[in-house]
């Protein structure tokens, strides 16, 4: 029978564009001290650990021994995990899967990376197919740029319709400790700002950034007593559809349907408006804020410019998104996602400070990469 | 956080060197079958799924969908029309050469007709008022070929 399990305890870097005074291991290492202490343990406390990157960033293939010592990975079960952008919900999925599983009580999810060591649009572009389509590919900014172009064709959006959204996402993480972009913007200075793949600007970009964070996974045995008000998994899921870029369906953006209806029917969501609190969602650029909205059935086809113009999705709105600013203001790869489900687990333990959302009783988060490759979570406040 | 003693007077940075490692791709049966296609016959060829009926673009095996494996082939022809572009206005480092891109530089996907997928390349236009989503383009092959996706030089707007 598999066990119930929740999320006790998060920790995370002071993100920031490049940290000269710490290397890898001991980057991690402050993400994992953070999280014990989150949590109130010892490293004793943990049975095992997944830990994730992308590996080109660095130029290291063996993450998971190589940083043994910040870690805390010394003589226990470990495993690397990596999946481009969404390493960091496939962190989260898999120590869910390894306490679910009831062969470990107490799990360490671990995403890192030092995005300044290298270029990161040449590291990204090494997951575009090399014969075919690496040439054509744009970076990481290519694709979505061109699926936007697209939606503004079908719907009639604009570009200020995106800036919005960046700047209700820079906004947000001016209330965020750990961000790292953290100053005021207006849709005048986003759509003022250089083109970097059109119709896509520097501040509908997310930055490039250096930093870690840490997710603490217990079973129901455990969870309870580490944690005054853990952060209960509901549903997780995964899927990718393709293998080219040119496969994917923008039209219909099938991987994200499927994942978010899949997690929507295990958690008993019927009206994600109404039955979510807040999301954290992994939005790589503005854009994706607009177009992404609709297919995951937060509203109908061409209707969220609509619902980004009336403030649904602000900090005061009917459902806030990315109160920690999202991934416009913070981006250590690897890490990304797996920041999104602890800010999420933060918002549903109610220890998300000065971004906190009142009364959070159901949040979700997401993690894209890859491919188009989606990953979502469900988080609540009750065990069932 | 706690203090870090034995603070060091310099924080160093190491650079990997000027390192090149050549990877050799293999292309199998169909991606070759597709590149010979451009070189020898200059014209785009698709393969059809026996199952599901979707005719795929670039060709490969295996339809993911059914798991058939594929053999009937479908010539495309050289013109489509724009499924979806970008206009790249940012020099990012290629991977393959270690030099920065030359821009502007436009990544289109091709949709052809009678296809399911789209295939993805450049158009000879760096500006973004000029190119409209659903125009018809048109492959401009280069005279010397070599079986690579390059044979095919660039797409014009027709």
């Amino acid at each position: 029978m598999a066990k119930r399990t929740a999320i006790v305890g998060v920790g995370q870097t002071n993100h920031t564009s490049k940290r000269r005074d710490v290397n890898g291991q001991e980057l991690i290492n402050e993400a994992v001290k953070r999280a014990l202490a989150d949590a109130g343990l010892t490293l004793r406390d943990i049975d095992a650990f997944v830990i994730g990157n992308m590996d080109h960033f660095e130029g290291i293939n063996c993450v998971d021994g190589w940083s043994i010592d910040g870690s805390g990975a010394y003589m226990k079960p470990i495993m690397k995990v990596t999946t481009g952008g969404s390493t960091g919900g496939t962190l989260g999925s898999s120590a869910y899967y390894h306490v679910a599983s009831g062969l470990f009580d107490v799990v360490m999810a671990i995403g890192w990376e030092k995005n300044s060591e290298s270029d990161t649009q040449a590291a990204i572009s090494t997951c575009a197919d090399p014969i075919l389509e690496r040439d054509f590919f744009g970076g990481a900014i290519g694709p979505n740029a061109a699926e936007y172009a697209m939606y503004m064709k079908q719907y009639g959006a604009s570009q200020e319709d995106a800036a919005m959204v960046a700047v209700r996402d820079h906004n947000n993480a001016l209330n965020n400790p750990y961000a790292h972009l953290r100053k005021f913007i207006t849709v005048e200075e986003v759509m003022n700002s250089p083109m970097l793949c059109y119709p896509i600007k520097l501040l509908d970009s997310c930055p490039r950034s250096d930093g870690a964070c840490a997710v603490i996974y217990a079973s129901e045995d455990r969870a309870p007593k580490i944690a005054p008000r853990p952060a209960w998994i509901h549903a997780t899921a995964v899927s990718h559809d393709y293998v080219y870029f040119g496969d994917y369906d923008w039209e219909a953006m099938p991987t994200l349907e499927a994942t978010a209806s899949r997690v929507y029917k295990r958690a008993g969501i019927t009206n994600p408006l109404k039955d979510i609190d807040v999301m954290e969602l992994y939005l790589p650029f503005s854009t994706c804020g607009v177009v992404w909205m609709e297919h995951m059935w937060v509203c109908e086809r061409g209707e969220s410019p609509k619902l980004i113009r009336k403030g649904v999705f602000n900090m005061e709105g009917e459902l806030p998104v990315n109160p920690s600013g999202g991934v416009l203001s913070t981006n250590p790869i690897g890490a990304t996602a797996l920041i999104r489900i602890g800010e999420a687990a933060l918002q549903v333990m109610g220890k998300a400070d000065d971004r906190q959302v009142p009364n959070v009783r159901t949040a979700m988060a997401t993690a894209f990469g890859s491919c188009y490759w989606f990953e979502a979570t469900i988080l609540r406040s009750t065990m069932s | 956080m706690e203090e870090k003693p034995n603070q060091a007077t310099e924080l160093l940075e190491l650079s990997s060197g000027k390192a090149e490692h050549v990877y050799y791709w293999h292309c199998g049966y169909y991606t070759s079958r597709f590149l010979l296609g451009l070189r020898d016959q200059t014209t785009i060829l698709g393969v059809r799924c026996s199952a599901c009926g979707r005719v795929y673009v670039p060709p490969r095996e295996v339809c993911g969908r059914c798991f058939k494996t594929m053999n009937e082939w479908v010539d495309l022809g050289t013109e489509g029309t724009i499924y979806a572009f970008t206009v790249v206005k940012l020099p990012y480092v290629d991977p393959n050469t270690g030099l920065p891109i030359k821009v502007p530089r436009t990544d289109i996907y091709v949709q052809f007709d009678g296809a399911d997928t789209r295939l993805m390349h450049w158009l000879d236009e760096g500006d973004e008022t000029k190119i409209k989503v659903g125009a018809r383009v048109k492959a401009v092959f280069k005279k010397e070929r070599r079986g690579t996706i390059h044979d095919i030089e660039y797409f014009t707007q027709v």
